[in-house]
């Protein structure tokens, strides 16, 4: 492998990573959301990369549905939704940002730990070890957030984690991407759905508000 | 030197121990005790340095003491001999100091005694060589200095500090036991050659390596097993203070190093990052408690935690090195660490005699309190501030070459093969960085509320100097620091026969690179002169300051504070020590302590007083020790039951037990 | 003779940094007044200020004690050493190897140490909230920067500035995304320590948030002369720093011609004008900071820091 391919595939893939952590640091709706279109921007960079590496045609539809898709299309709805909603603009966290930012490099470390060791060849293990790391960060930002923008955003930048895993990782057949690419706007659109219901009756996106009313949580929020 | 000639002062210390009860009513009598305590201490101290520097074979002994057939072994080799330095240095200038700080000892038969038999315990366990001698003298120690720890018994508090003290203490020797049971074996090897000989299997060398942790550890004063030593270090007597902080810590470590290193045969990389994170998390959390306090002899003794941290850092990573077989980073992490020692045994004891004389002076340990004092106690001052200085790690003195090798040592830590250790280990770096930086932030604050700024109370108003005793013993420890700033290099040669009998390997010799640098590694890698720098900055200085008298006006005028136009006379309104630390407080609050903030702000109209209240917690007692002592007390009520027993059940009860003890050999065999 | 150029290398470094030190503060100020459509002071205009404060006359508070009289000189010898031993406009000076990465920064914190204790001399309320939350900034800079350290020295292999410099200069590192970061989390420290916006404002006197100033508040006359041209030094300091780090090209190395030399002189002096003109660019641009916020944003220079540790672990696979 030439080094630099390597240079470049690790600096995009690294990229999202840090993008994934800054992620966790905004405190403003719109900017998450323009974090997250500049993720999935990366993102189609990277796959466009690997499949320039691999030299895999197909991937590069992967990555224009990326592009597409997450990098213009749910990004441009989300900041419809957060308008039209008039949701409050600061990001409603659960834990301080200081430990959840503790939590997301522990979290870093723990997926570099955890794939190092494995075989295979440096640029595929490495690529493993960020996805997994993106993995991590958007479950960990869908625990600590209370909106429930940011928790979609979260589980979408989640599934830009496992793109890159799953496009890491010698080809995935297209059916498989495109199925994952309509699963997830179909989960968007649930959400997107779930997001006016909840404004509709409840006059707020925070999820809280619906475990008081399952009875869930008795003290004050 | 012969171990004889040790022993000899080690019996010398104790007379005088009993000789001090006979005399020490007397006004002499305390001149007497504490001059013979300086004298022997110097003799074991020369004694001790020359064994050091000539790299002496290992001595031992066998005296016909103790447990029958078997006798008592002592031994002199590198290690001890290097703790024996830590020891009487710290033990020969807390002599000197108490000659004149001891004289106002309001009852000096509460001390006397049990200082010179402090010492010479002190010394008996770095000389031992068997596991009795070693448990007998360790306990010994710890019993002599509770007895200093509760002189001064009619202040509750000092009570309540001996009790914790005691409990903790005991249960650290009981640690210990159990270690030197594990490391026995079924043989029953007593002595640590035999230990040393014997190979263990690695889940046994992980028992005892845990057992000596803890039990070691506590006397060191690692997190969590601390909560005693910021309660009784305190309580004792300045010079007392003094010695256990800076002293008696390191024989703890010293415990450590000889269990852990010399007896548990070859480690696992792992045990060294559990080490080197514990040894972190101590620094950082002590460093943070000691931000909180205002007690400036309390403040002094959680920082022994966090030094405690730093010194368990360069063991830990000495420990991953070794068993990767790195034996040069190996040798570097351990150099850091024992400079660190020997670096810390200075300045703390430094800072707790100018604690002493601060405390002497205005009978005050609360730095709420006192203020201004730099102009009433300028020696005392100026020693004090060299030893904040060398404590918060700012070069050109001495904390920072230890903590600087320590740096260097973690920076090598990508070199081990372990991917846990890589990654955990610069986090360590980071907890290091922290705690350096918030130990300058903690004296900035010690020194600046207690002697800057403007009296706080009339006792800090009518302050005055100590006398030329107490003078004299900080202002050696002064010099100390300074040197041991600018010519490290020669005490990280002395400590090469140290690091080669417990890692085997050393540090590049220093003493003949050009211009006395230090070069850890080698010199393209890193470097530090203490002495270029220092003859840089008193360059420099000199030039500015001539430059600026030459061409400036040299008119100055004096007048009252501007404070932007706006100062309040009150000296109360001045920043105070809680004040100071309450960023910090703010920042770190939630996740470290438990901060409970108070206020009563009294409705407009009313006239009453405003009150604002914060105490801060440690965690350690109510995560940890407060279900401890819950169970031990429901535990206890629920045993209290079998006292009003009848016989039959008595017997009951014995018989019950007889069976179930013939049931477990049944299944053991 | 080789020991008499060897000397006067240092010396001329040494002068460097104190030269332009007032320099480069005038020509953020020029800048950041023509952002903000102001005309602004002359660019040589901090030159004028040390020179009438060194003649006015200087006034004492009643209580202050040596510790207040001495802390400028410390505080100006102590930045002025740190900034004379990072490499300017070459490598391998005579003294270089006295001091490295980590030795500079703890220098850094001898000469806050005696701000800090200065502040704090008279006993006023300002004088101690300004120390006080200096040694916040500092402890919270602390870890952040060993981590930077730490990304230099897995690249590097070593910590001595003038190995860097020259590695850097002559072998390709390649594309790095760990340098990066760590040039970004050194930025973030860079401004904190530098007391610049958004963590302090070096502009003001009379705003509950100030810092630095805070601490100098007291201070007058030619004490504070020397504390201005300290806070100058500082930032070229820092701007070195920077620039060896990270780019250290056109720096003298092996070659010690009168050209290379001259070459090293220029780039240097280019390098720092443009950081220069950087640095006022990205204050306009941002607000100050609550004093709480400081966590977040020294917290994201760590983030940044331990990242760019990790990126290295992974892609080096060591």
């Amino acid at each position: 492998m030439d080094t630099i391919g390597f240079d470049i595939a690790h600096l995009l893939s690294g990229g999202m990573l840090v993008l994934s952590l800054l992620l966790l640091f905004q405190t403003r709706i719109i900017a998450v959301i323009n974090v997250f279109a500049l993720q999935a921007i990366v993102l189609a960079l990277s796959v466009a990369w690997q499949a320039y590496l691999q030299q895999a045609p197909h991937l590069m539809v992967t990555a224009a549905i990326a592009l597409i898709v997450k990098g213009l299309i749910i990004p441009f709805a989300l900041q419809r939704i957060v308008r039209r909603l008039d949701i409050h603009r600061e990001v409603e966290t659960v834990i301080a940002a200081g430990p959840t930012m503790l939590a997301g490099l522990a979290l870093v470390a723990l997926s570099i730990l955890l794939l190092q060791p494995s075989e295979g060849s440096v640029l595929t293990r490495e690529d493993l070890a960020f996805a997994l790391a993106v993995i991590l960060l958007g479950l960990l930002m869908m625990i600590t957030r209370r909106n429930a923008v940011t928790q979609i955003i979260g589980f979408m930048s989640l599934e830009n984690g496992l793109i890159l895993a799953a496009t890491g990782s010698r080809g995935m057949p297209l059916v498989v991407e495109i199925s994952v690419a309509f699963s997830i706007l179909i989960a968007f659109v649930v959400f997107g759905i779930f997001v006016f219901r909840i404004r509709e009756r409840f006059d707020t996106v925070d999820v809280a508000a619906i475990d008081r009313f399952r009875g869930e949580r008795r003290e004050h929020l | 030197m012969p171990a004889v000639a040790g022993l000899a002062c080690v019996a010398a210390l104790f007379a005088i121990g009993l000789v001090a009860v006979a005399i020490g009513r007397s006004r002499a009598g305390t001149t007497v005790v504490y001059g013979a305590s300086l004298l022997v201490s110097a003799i074991v101290l020369l004694f001790a340095l020359t064994h050091l520097i000539l790299a002496s074979p290992p001595a031992s002994v066998t005296l016909p003491l103790g447990l029958p057939w078997i006798g008592a072994h002592f031994r002199i080799d590198a290690l001890a001999a290097f703790f024996l330095i830590i020891v009487n240095l710290g033990g020969a200038i807390a002599s000197i100091y108490a000659l004149g700080y001891g004289a106002h000892e309001a009852s000096p038969l509460r001390v006397l005694p049990f200082y010179p038999a402090f010492l010479g315990a002190m010394n008996l366990v770095v000389l031992a060589d068997d596991a009795f001698v070693f448990l007998l003298s360790w306990e010994f120690m710890s019993l002599v200095s509770w007895g200093m720890v509760v002189a001064h018994h009619r202040v509750a508090a000092n009570v309540r500090a001996g009790y914790i003290y005691l409990v903790m203490a005991s249960f650290g020797t009981l640690c210990l036991f159990l270690a030197f049971g594990v490391l026995a074996g079924t043989g029953g090897q007593y002595s640590f050659a035999a230990m040393r000989a014997g190979q263990l299997t690695p889940a046994l060398a992980l028992i005892a390596g845990t057992l000596t942790l803890i039990g070691a550890g506590s006397k060191a004063g690692i997190v969590p097993l601390h909560v005693w030593l910021p309660l009784a270090h305190p309580a004792a007597p300045g010079h007392v203070s003094a010695l256990l902080s800076g002293v008696m810590t390191k024989v703890g470590v010293y415990g450590f190093i000889r269990v852990v290193f010399d007896l548990i045969g070859e480690p696992t990389p792992y045990a060294g990052l559990i080490v080197a994170a514990i040894g972190g998390i101590t620094a950082a959390l002590g460093v943070l408690y000691a931000l909180m306090q205002h007690d400036l002899k309390r403040l002094l003794a959680y920082h022994t935690v966090e030094n405690i941290g730093i010194i368990f850092i360069g063991l830990g990573l000495a420990l991953a090195f070794r068993a990767n077989g790195i034996e040069w980073a190996a040798a570097l992490a351990l150099a850091a660490a024992l400079f660190h020692v020997f670096n810390h045994s200075v300045f703390k004891s430094l800072l707790f005699f100018g604690a002493g004389s601060v405390l002497m002076a205005t009978g005050e340990r609360d730095m709420e309190h006192l203020g201004g004092l730099i102009h009433r106690m300028p020696h005392t001052a100026f020693a004090f501030l060299i030893g904040c200085m060398a404590i918060s790690a700012l070069p050109p003195l001495n904390g920072f070459v230890s903590e600087w090798l320590t740096f260097q040592a973690i920076l090598v830590s990508p070199q081990l093969p372990q991917w846990g250790l890589k990654l955990v280990i610069p986090a360590v770096g980071a907890l290091l960085a922290l705690s350096a930086a918030l130990a300058a932030a903690c004296f900035v604050k010690a020194f600046g509320v207690t002697f800057l700024g403007r009296a706080r109370s009339n006792a800090a108003q009518a302050a005055h100097e100590v006398d030329q005793f107490q003078r004299v013993a900080m202002f050696v420890l002064v010099t100390l620091c300074i040197l041991a700033g600018i010519f490290p290099g020669f005490v990280i040669d002395a400590l090469a026969p140290v690091t080669r009998a417990l890692v085997g390997g050393t540090m590049p010799q220093q003493a003949f690179l050009p211009w006395l640098s230090v070069v850890p590694i080698v010199a393209s890698r890193s470097s530090y002169n203490g002495l270029l720098i220092l003859l840089f900055l008193v360059g420099s200085a000199t030039l500015t300051a001539a430059i600026i008298h030459r061409f400036a006006t040299r008119a100055t005028r004096r007048s009252p504070i501007w404070d932007c136009g706006f100062p309040l006379a009150s000296p109360v309104a001045q920043y105070t020590s809680s004040s100071f630390a309450m960023p910090i407080r703010r920042v770190f609050g939630a996740s470290v302590f438990r901060v409970r903030e108070q206020l009563d702000m009294p409705p407009p109209g009313a006239m009453r007083a405003g009150h604002f209240q914060v105490r801060v917690f440690d965690p350690a007692w109510f995560a940890i020790y407060g279900p401890i002592a819950r169970s031990v007390r429901s535990t206890g009520i629920f045993l209290n039951r079998i006292q009003f027993l009848t016989i039959r059940s008595y017997l009951t009860l014995v018989f019950g037990a007889l069976v179930v003890l013939l049931l477990v050999v049944a299944a053991w065999r | 003779m080789a020991l008499i150029l060897e000397l006067a290398g240092q010396a001329l470094q040494m002068a460097i940094v104190v030269v332009i030190a007032p320099l480069l503060v005038g020509i953020s100020r020029k800048v950041k007044a023509r952002l903000l459509r102001r005309i602004g002071p002359p660019v040589l205009q901090p030159y004028f200020d040390i020179w009438k404060l060194m003649h006015k006359e200087m006034v004492l508070a009643h209580n202050a004690s040596w510790i207040y009289r001495v802390a400028p000189y410390v505080v100006f010898a102590v930045t002025w050493v740190a900034a004379a031993l990072v490499p300017t406009y070459c490598t391998n000076l005579l003294f270089s190897w006295s001091a490295d990465l980590i030795v500079i920064v703890a220098l850094m914190g001898t000469a806050r140490f005696a701000l800090a204790l200065a502040g704090m001399d008279v006993g006023t309320a300002f004088g101690g909230i300004g120390a006080s939350r200096e040694m916040l900034i500092a402890s919270l800079a602390e870890p952040a920067m060993l981590l930077i350290v730490f990304t230099i020295a897995l690249v590097a292999g070593t910590t001595q500035l003038s190995t860097i410099a020259e590695l850097f200069t002559h072998s390709p590192v390649g594309l790095r995304v760990s340098l990066g970061l760590g040039l970004l989390a050194l930025v973030c420290v860079a401004i904190a320590e530098n007391a610049r916006i958004p963590i302090d404002n070096p502009a003001t006197h009379l705003e509950l948030t100030m810092v630095h100033e805070a601490m100098v508040l007291e201070y007058s006359g030619r004490h504070l002369a020397m504390i201005e041209a300290a806070a100058a030094l500082k930032l070229v300091l820092y701007f070195s720093l920077i620039i060896c780090l990270f780019f250290p090209f056109g720096i003298a190395t092996f070659d010690r011609s009168l050209g290379a030399l001259l070459i090293g002189v220029m780039a240097y002096l280019v390098k720092m004008v443009v950081l220069a003109v950087l640095l006022p660019i990205g204050e306009t641009s941002v607000a100050k900071m609550r004093v709480f916020r400081y966590p977040i944003f020294l917290g994201s220079a760590f983030a940044a820091a331990a990242l760019a540790v990790f990126l290295l672990f992974v892609s080096r696979g060591f």
